[in-house]
């Protein structure tokens, strides 16, 4: 008979997952491994209580099995902030009482070349922090939990002044961003950077190109975003797409543009923004295919490129460079059983710009 | 009144132009302005037909005018050159390729990147700064300012060099751009025509493994035997596509027909680089999940710039890189592009201008 959720594995746990497509989540019991299983890793395992979680669109998107891959029961989250509370006897680098944060995978295969190459997460068999089958057969669940015990290597340090609540987002949102941004070479001081779309990786994205000092142009559907992107996110300009006038000046004035739009929209327009030899990368992950003009590719030499999350190196050099430039996200703090509503409020684009999830106040008892 | 053709400027000149979108070519007298300070003028004597050629003819832009007199892959011997001109004398064997002039003064001129220059002029179908009409390399004789002029290199034979102003340029660039030169890669060749041939060998010259990517088994035998790719993919058989997802470390896309991306993605390793070289009319659709999964790019490339194309020519005189052509007379024009339409070449015609554009033929 198959084990239940609760009974699978040694540690009890409870969290709020979703049973079904409706993606409402509720509480549900259910169990994590030991660190102290026998198992070879078991010693590299470092257990950490989880103090916050952002709430990410891929989220949203994995409970409704929008991309038609959800086993339900399932426990979301994947910018989890927490302390150290236990470790292996191989983990060196992490004591109890740490801050630390988890991001998207908990697990790669460590062998292949993008591994060895610190690109986990282009590792052919990655195990995602939530809704992945791990390797012992059971599935991974994410951070809406109290506890999770993760292998060192995908463990991140939490840089101490950075605040935890509003640093969660930065283990997927920030990462999804910062990643693209070194490998495509948007980083030149003074070149003139399009940001499409200002949700939570949209608005983090114009504060890390402040930081590397480029001019940032916020593209985006909705005309009353203008003021906050200028005045609060300080970014440089305001295009909203749907005006055609506007979006026509301004074709050819953009080194780069980062695409954080997940819903299906047509490059033609952005591509038009682009100056020759310009750098489109699509970040968002809209569930169908994009309109793609080749003429414009050619003619100007332009590239589509795209970019997931990073691998954990580049991502602990994220959050140390948001530990320095003192960069964190825009959040709105909420009590789990508020999480249906945020979830609601999420799919309409309504909050600025990262609910995160204040685990540790959430849970009556641990 | 409007100045004729004829008698615009001081230089007789005949070739063979459209008069409108039939694309029917016929012979055409025109004229060439006075060899200038920097022109270097020359005898034409070979001309390749490039698939744009047949395009501009019938208008398929929609930004033809007529008459058109096209060629931009024109090869010949110097006549002529201004007192100006420092690196040709006549007598040498020299190119034109697509282009014959650029502002000069942007940072993509400046960059040796005159292609990408929001102002340069086509060699044929394009307005010269002075206002006249530019005309290709269908015809007995052109001029143009020696910095869009190449040298052919001894140990290319002229007619097989004539693709290569185009054709060869147009592949050569994103290869060297887009980092497939280096050995040991493994680059896909989509479309196995005047572009995707010209591709095979360069790579092959680069040390590259080599696969064709075509829906026409039938090009099979060739590409292996002849062309020396290494392996042949139908790109309509899923179960080879599927076999070799994850191969490739670049593709060089020549296909103008709208065709699906998502598989040739999935051919890709991760990091891979899809390059479009064809610009079909209509968007394609791009799936985003394998480029951000795999963190692929699809790019676009176009010709090159002037330094560029001469360094290709340097490239593939030392290293054998000869297109594969069908030499055929200006009278056989209109024929060899009914043919090109049908893609029935193999894999560039290319006139034989100095032997057969004669007067009063």
């Amino acid at each position: 008979m198959a084990k239940s959720p609760q009974t699978q594995l040694p540690l009890k746990a409870f969290g709020w997952a979703a049973s079904d497509t409706s993606g409402i989540l509720a509480p549900f019991h259910f169990s994590r491994r030991s660190r102290d299983s026998c198992r070879e890793n078991g010693q590299n395992d470092v257990t950490l209580q989880i103090l916050y979680c952002g709430v990410c669109h891929s989220d949203l998107h994995t409970l409704k099995n929008d991309w038609g891959f959800t086993t339900y029961p399932v426990v979301p989250g994947h910018e989890i902030v927490g302390v150290v509370t236990k470790i292996g006897n191989n983990v060196k680098n992490f004591k109890v009482g740490d801050k630390v944060g988890v991001g998207v995978i908990v697990e790669s295969c460590k062998e292949c070349e993008c591994c060895q190459q610190d690109l986990e997460s282009y590792c052919p068999k990655p195990v995602f922090t939530y809704n992945s089958p791990y390797y012992d057969g059971t599935r991974t669940q994410g951070g809406y939990s109290n506890f999770v015990v993760v292998h060192q290597r995908y463990v991140l340090r939490f840089p101490e002044n950075l605040p935890l609540d509003a640093g969660a987002p930065l283990l997927c949102a920030g990462i999804t961003v910062y990643s693209p941004m070194k490998y495509y070479g948007m980083t030149e001081a003074g070149k003139h950077l399009g940001v499409a779309g200002l949700g939570g990786l949209g608005h983090v994205a114009i504060k890390f190109a402040k930081a590397f000092g480029l001019k940032v142009t916020v593209i985006s559907s909705s005309p009353n975003k203008e003021d906050e992107a200028i005045k609060r996110l300080g970014a440089d300009s305001f295009l909203v797409s749907s005006d055609p006038a506007k979006m026509k000046a301004a074709m050819g004035t953009m080194d780069y543009i980062i695409d954080t739009i997940s819903a299906v929209h047509s490059l033609i327009p952005l591509l038009g923004l682009l100056k020759l030899n310009g750098k489109l990368v699509t970040v968002g992950l809209p569930n169908k295919p994009l309109e793609l003009p080749i003429f414009p590719l050619v003619a100007g030499r332009k590239l589509v490129g795209g970019s997931n999350f990073g691998g954990i190196k580049e991502t602990q050099e994220m959050l140390d460079f948001c530990g320095k430039h003192n960069i964190s996200a825009d959040i709105e703090l909420i009590k789990m059983d508020h999480i249906n509503t945020a979830m609601e409020r999420l799919s309409k684009s309504d909050v600025k710009y990262r609910f995160v999830i204040d685990v540790a106040n959430s849970f009556s008892s641990l | 009144m409007a100045t004729q053709p004829q008698i615009q400027h001081p230089n007789k000149a005949l070739g063979y132009a459209a008069r409108d979108p039939s694309g029917l070519l016929s012979p055409f007298n025109f004229s060439r302005r006075e060899t200038g300070e920097k022109d270097v003028a020359f005898k034409v004597l070979y001309c390749g037909i490039c698939h744009s050629d047949l395009h501009m003819v019938k208008n398929e832009w929609g930004f033809s005018t007529y008459p058109l007199v096209p060629g931009h892959e024109v090869v010949g011997v110097v006549t002529e050159v201004g007192s100006k001109v420092e690196k040709f004398k006549v007598g040498d064997k020299v190119g034109v390729g697509c282009m014959v002039d650029s502002c000069r003064t942007c940072q993509n001129c400046a960059e040796n990147l005159e292609n990408y220059c929001p102002q340069f002029t086509l060699t044929y179908g394009a307005k010269h700064k002075d206002g006249s009409i530019t005309y290709g390399g269908y015809s007995d004789s052109m001029v143009a300012d020696e910095h869009f002029v190449v040298r052919i290199p001894e140990g290319l034979p002229l007619d097989a060099a004539a693709p290569l102003l185009c054709a060869g340029i147009t592949v050569y660039s994103p290869l060297r751009y887009f980092a497939l030169d280096k050995p040991g890669l493994h680059v896909g060749v989509v479309g196995l025509g005047g572009l995707g041939h010209v591709a095979v060998k360069f790579a092959k010259a680069f040390g590259a493994k080599v696969t064709v990517i075509s829906t026409s088994p039938n090009k099979k035998e060739e590409a292996i035997q002849n062309l020396g790719a290494d392996s042949f993919l139908i790109s309509r058989d899923q179960d080879q596509m599927q076999g070799a997802m994850g191969t490739l470390d670049g593709i060089i896309d020549t296909v103008s027909a709208v065709h699906p991306l998502l598989p040739l993605i999935g051919l890709l390793k991760s990091h891979g680089k899809l390059v479009m070289v064809g610009a079909p009319e209509k968007p394609l659709e791009m799936p985003v999940i394998p480029l951000i999964m795999g963190r692929k790019i699809v790019a676009g490339s176009s010709i090159g710039g002037m330094k560029e194309t001469q360094e290709m020519i340097d490239f593939a005189a030392e290293h054998n890189v000869k297109p594969d052509i069908e030499v055929i007379p200006i009278d056989y024009v209109n024929t060899a592009m009914e043919r090109l339409l049908k893609a029935d070449i193999k894999y560039r015609f290319v006139i034989d201008i100095g032997n057969t554009l004669k007067s009063n033929s």
